[in-house]
């Protein structure tokens, strides 16, 4: 990927366009789709091939389901789940990495509805982590912040804050942190918003309202300039937000995906949608550029990875589809077997896969040679909806009855 | 610790009454910092007001030792939900840290504050938590007591047991206990699952067992539309059924249809009512059912509906409940709306929207309603079978 790198570098450089500084430190994954909610991890010696019985360094067994991705910093993994015929009880845990020892474990009753459709619940949303602590958003609008030692830090029932939330399908946008703020997503077919928190207090900074529709994107934080921006996106639009005052940067408007998160791709943003389309934000509140548009990238449930210049997205046939984030155009496909729910993350070379079934197919990103692209498939017999996370030279995978942490010895 | 409240006294008596004991003994400066820490945590209010001070009080909280859990505990009971959970954080730190330290719990006056049916039951179902660390056979003592318990997680686990000691008396021929164990069981049931399955046994066993009646589903009502919902105009409309019911009254709907009020009673036995069917196939439509119960007394009452179109409902014309949400889901007691039922007759009015998706599982138009109280038990009222009467102060949009 060297000559792609060389393309892509001096752009960034040039527009300033990067992640904002998220939580986190390197080698930790903090949040959804791991450090800066980019999918892909700097770690190293990452595992290639395990079943049941191999390479699993530990498994730890979960009180309830959920569909949230453990989030792990430092020596600490947190991972939400629900329990309950009403799925009112949510819990919030604390693994140890190395052994998978549950360190603590706290509950909340629920204060929101707690309807959804059967295949996902109310530990959907995936937390965040930093230093000192995790916040946990659910499906009921249930908001807690825990340090590191199981302290509740805060904690609010935003469905009694701001009544009307409704998605009777269920919540299940994660939140994300930059600085002192928590960015919370809470588009939904009623009482629609998009809420930004203090992390250490919970008190609310700023409030927007948001398109009314059930929604499922995580936001994403970039920063432009040296400028952070917070952006929120729905199946009609995405807009930019400044993180400190809730102030519209700029919006975006066409048919984009309510379910498959934008990313940042070098310069640009990715967005998917009818058409999957790349964005360069201009200077300032005017319009982003559309660089390119492209029907024929279609994300279903997981959303995109992007690295090196190359998007990798999963369709709803199961086909992982590799682009050029120059200019959209497919450059390799690859049949996979679904169903996926769990969005592909990406380390050490390797996009991992799991589909709902268990297997877990392991991709070569860095073979051009199409027969030695998939490495190996490796099936657990659970069923897996989360997206798996990486550290510590492991690979975490989330099913309804356990917490696997995989690695080669 | 150093702690001279009496535990039973502390389970038995309401928070006001154990701050005014602590008020007037003399307390340790642990007790009053446990006390002013409750407060703390009690005051906390909604979009995180007070959360510092409750986070503060929580770590006062979090290094007592275990003999405060009932005090905690018993906070719950005029908690807010918000208030509860922190006191859950605080009443789990405790314990956490007394567990792995291998400390006792406060066995007896945690079992007094389970078996006290005064206290919240969210607060009784963790005390019950509490003790299953320490004794794991509490639910063989204690949950054959529990099938009428207010709190729905324990009488869910006493319905278990019971509909698994049924299957095990059938599975040894003894049909007549197994039958006799069945019926007990699904008349403690309030969960649908557990109620499901207990009428499959007893069907299975000649026994007829009246689901709907049951959960309190209402049968029988009068039936009006379609009123226009052309772009979603219809939920905001007030249309003239919201004013007030005369059953005999005619009204002009959509498209100048003609409409009077048909009777309608649905066999279904989760009391589901197909507008598709009993009104007839309509797109962007309101439907009105409406009903009259008859209530030996006044009693709070939750009005619980099921639907997968957007609905508002009345009771005696209060609105309960107003949910604009179209076709992503539908389940029984999906939406609670509390409210009072008085002496004598009362009114219910839903008003059933349907928007104008064409796929085929946007084509549900219909609804399931039922009365009970706020475990979920069926209120004992009357359902006066298509009345013929007007209603005496109108049904809807005045508050009364």
């Amino acid at each position: 990927m060297t000559s792609r790198l060389g393309t892509i570098l001096p752009a960034v450089l040039l527009t300033g366009l990067l992640v904002a500084a998220t939580p986190g430190q390197a080698g930790d994954w903090p949040q959804f789709r791991g450090p800066n909610g980019s999918g892909v991890s700097d770690e190293k010696g990452l595992p290639v091939r395990w079943s049941a019985e191999d390479n699993i360094r530990w498994k730890a067994e979960l009180p309830g389901r959920g569909l949230s991705c453990p989030v792990i910093v430092g020596d600490r993994i947190y991972l939400t789940a629900c329990s309950g015929y009403q799925q009112d009880r949510l819990h919030v845990m604390c693994f140890r990495v190395r052994d998978g020892k549950k360190l603590w474990e706290r509950q909340l009753w629920a204060t929101g509805s707690t309807m959804c459709h059967p295949t996902t619940c109310m530990a959907a949303p995936t937390p965040v982590a930093d230093a000192e602590g995790v916040y946990a958003l659910f499906a009921t609008a249930d908001v807690a912040a825990f340090d590191p030692d199981g302290h509740l830090l805060w904690y609010r029932s935003l469905s009694r804050d701001y009544p009307g939330i409704t998605n009777n399908v269920g919540m299940a946008a994660s939140p994300v942190v930059l600085g002192d703020l928590l960015f919370l997503p809470l588009e939904n077919a009623g009482n629609s918003f998009a809420l930004a928190v203090d992390r250490r207090t919970g008190a609310t900074r700023w409030k927007v309202d948001r398109h009314r529709d059930i929604n499922w994107i995580t936001p994403l934080v970039v920063a432009m300039n040296g400028k952070s921006e917070v952006l929120f996106q729905t199946s009609r639009e995405i807009t930019a937000y400044d993180p400190q005052t809730g102030k519209r940067l700029w919006t975006h408007e066409a048919g984009l995906s309510s379910v498959s998160s934008p990313i940042l791709g070098g310069d640009r943003i990715l967005v998917p949608g009818g058409d999957f389309t790349a964005l360069k934000p201009a200077n300032g509140s005017a319009s982003p550029e559309v660089l390119w548009k492209s029907n024929r990238i279609k994300t279903s449930y997981p959303s995109p990875v992007y690295l090196d210049g190359r998007i990798y997205t999963l369709n709803q046939a199961g086909i992982l589809v590799c682009s050029d984030a120059e200019d959209g155009k497919t450059l390799w496909q690859l049949r996979l077997k679904g169903p996926f729910w769990a969005t592909p993350v990406i380390g050490d070379g390797k996009l991992y896969a799991v589909n709902e079934e268990g297997t877990t197919f392991v991709v070569d990103l860095r073979t051009e040679e199409e027969q030695k692209r998939l490495l190996a498939q490796n099936r657990i017999e659970d069923k897996f909806l989360a997206t798996p996370a990486i550290a510590h030279r492991c690979l975490f995978l989330r099913s309804d009855k356990y917490l696997y942490c995989i690695g080669e010895e | 610790m150093t702690h001279r409240i009496a535990p039973k006294t502390i389970v038995s008596i309401s928070l006001g009454l154990l701050v005014a004991f602590l008020v007037v003994s003399p307390a340790s400066p642990s007790e009053a910092n446990v006390e002013s820490a409750i407060k703390a945590i009690l005051a906390v209010g909604k979009e995180g007001k007070g959360a510092t001070e409750a986070a503060r009080a929580l770590r006062e909280l979090s290094r007592q030792e275990a003999d405060v859990l009932p005090a905690l505990l018993a906070a719950m009971d005029q908690a807010s939900p918000e208030a509860s959970n922190y006191l859950r954080a605080a009443v789990e730190a405790v314990a956490d840290k007394a567990i792995t330290q291998g400390k006792p719990l406060p066995v007896k006056q945690l079992e007094a504050f389970v078996q006290d049916h005064k206290h919240h039951p969210k607060a009784r179902r963790l005390a019950y938590d509490l003790l299953l660390h320490v004794d794991p056979t509490l639910p063989e003592r204690w949950l054959p007591g529990m099938l009428q318990d207010p709190s729905l997680e324990l009488r869910r686990d006493a319905v278990a047991m019971a509909l698994r000691e049924a299957e095990a008396a059938l599975a040894s021929g003894d049909k007549d206990a197994a039958r006799q164990k069945f019926e007990q069981a699904f008349r403690a049931a309030r969960d649908r699952d557990q109620v499901d399955a207990l009428a499959k046994q007893l069907k299975a066993l000649g026994v007829s067992v009246d689901i709907a009646g049951h959960f309190g589903f209402i049968r029988d009502w009068l039936l009006v539309g379609p009123f226009d919902n052309s772009g979603g105009i219809g939920f905001a409309a007030s249309y003239p059924p919201e004013n007030s019911v005369d059953p005999k009254a005619e009204y002009v709907g959509k498209q100048n249809a003609r409409l009077t009020w048909k009777p309608h009673t649905t066999a279904d036995p989760y009391g589901v009512v197909d507008l598709n069917k009993a009104i007839g196939k309509h797109m962007g439509a309101v439907g009105y059912a409406y009903a009259v119960v008859e209530s030996p007394e006044a009693r709070p009452v939750e009005v619980r509906v099921g639907s997968n179109n957007a609905v508002k409902v009345w009771l005696n014309g209060q609105e309960l409940i107003s949910h604009e949400e179209y076709h992503h889901g539908n389940r029984m007691d999906q939406y609670i709306g509390s409210g009072m039922l008085k002496p004598g007759r009362n009114e219910v009015l839903i008003k059933i929207c349907q928007n104008e998706q064409k796929e085929e599982w946007a084509q549900s138009w219909s609804f399931q309603l039922r009365l009970c109280d706020r475990v979920g038990t069926a209120v004992p009222v009357t359902v006066v079978k298509h009345p013929a009467e007007r209603s005496a102060a109108g049904t809807a949009g005045e508050g009364r």
